[in-house]
């Protein structure tokens, strides 16, 4: 199992914004290793965010996005207290799920 | 190495077999692969959902102008517009131009950070395929002194 993501969810307005930093490798199966084979691609490549379990974004990840990825939406209506989940899963079938509270 | 000329011959080739064989609607929540191995803006776009492409005040893309470390560029893909399916970030001269692509909804603003990999100096294009299918596009030059992939 992959480290927890960070997040962060701040409610300013009528809106949250939602900072996840993520604990994964990215690799871009471009980079080869001292003895000159490929590393095989392993990278995120859905993320899903909920508000208070209904979801709310989703998204596609190829393998450019940078080691450790770290992303940032604003959640419409979400008021302190509210729970935001990320979701993420990699192509190798690996998920993680991590919960914050609005604040 | 491909040329403009060539990339641009194979795009309006692939645009004449989507239009003929009336372009299937990818499942949402399925991984897009053809998207994401497209080598050009273009056929990432297109394979993405979109009909046509228009460059547009109302998409900005966000990115620094130099660089200093390839592998992590952050950019930012927003728009002000209403009717937005999806928001897609692109490097051109990455060996798939294809960044990330988020699926907007009604509970969330048209407007996302990320980090990428740039392999070299190129242009960075933020991408809002609305719900009709057009493509309104916006792009950034950014400068990379250390490139990210492969090094």
């Amino acid at each position: 199992m992959a480290d927890p993501m960070r997040i962060r969810a701040q409610a300013a307005g009528d809106k949250a914004t939602v900072r996840v930093l993520m604990s994964h490798e990215m690799e871009s199966g471009q980079r080869k290793d001292a003895s000159g084979k490929l590393v095989p691609a392993w990278y995120i490549q859905e993320v899903t965010a909920t508000l208070n379990g209904k979801q709310v974004l989703s998204a596609e990840w190829g393998p450019a996005v940078s080691k450790n990825p770290f992303m940032q939406f604003a959640v419409k209506g979400a008021k302190a207290g509210d729970k935001i989940a990320v979701t993420w899963k990699d192509n190798k079938g690996d998920t993680r799920t991590d919960e914050a509270t609005v604040s | 190495m491909q040329t403009r000329r060539e990339t641009l011959k194979q795009t309006a080739i692939v645009a004449g077999l989507l239009a003929s064989a009336g372009f299937p609607q990818f499942a949402h929540a399925a991984f897009n692969k053809a998207a994401f191995e497209a080598k050009s803006v273009q056929d990432a776009a297109k394979a993405a959902g979109a009909s046509s492409m228009a460059e547009s005040k109302d998409v900005t893309i966000t990115a620094p102008d130099i660089a200093e470390n390839g592998a992590v560029v952050p950019m930012t893909g927003s728009t002000t517009l209403p009717g937005v399916k999806h928001i897609l970030i692109l490097v051109e001269k990455n060996p798939a131009s294809l960044v990330a692509m988020f699926h907007v909804s009604d509970a969330v603003e048209a407007s996302f950070t990320t980090r990428a990999k740039m392999g070299q100096s190129s242009d960075v294009y933020a991408v809002a395929i609305m719900n009709d299918g057009k493509a309104l596009w916006a792009k950034k030059e950014v400068k990379v002194t250390l490139g990210g992939c492969g090094g």
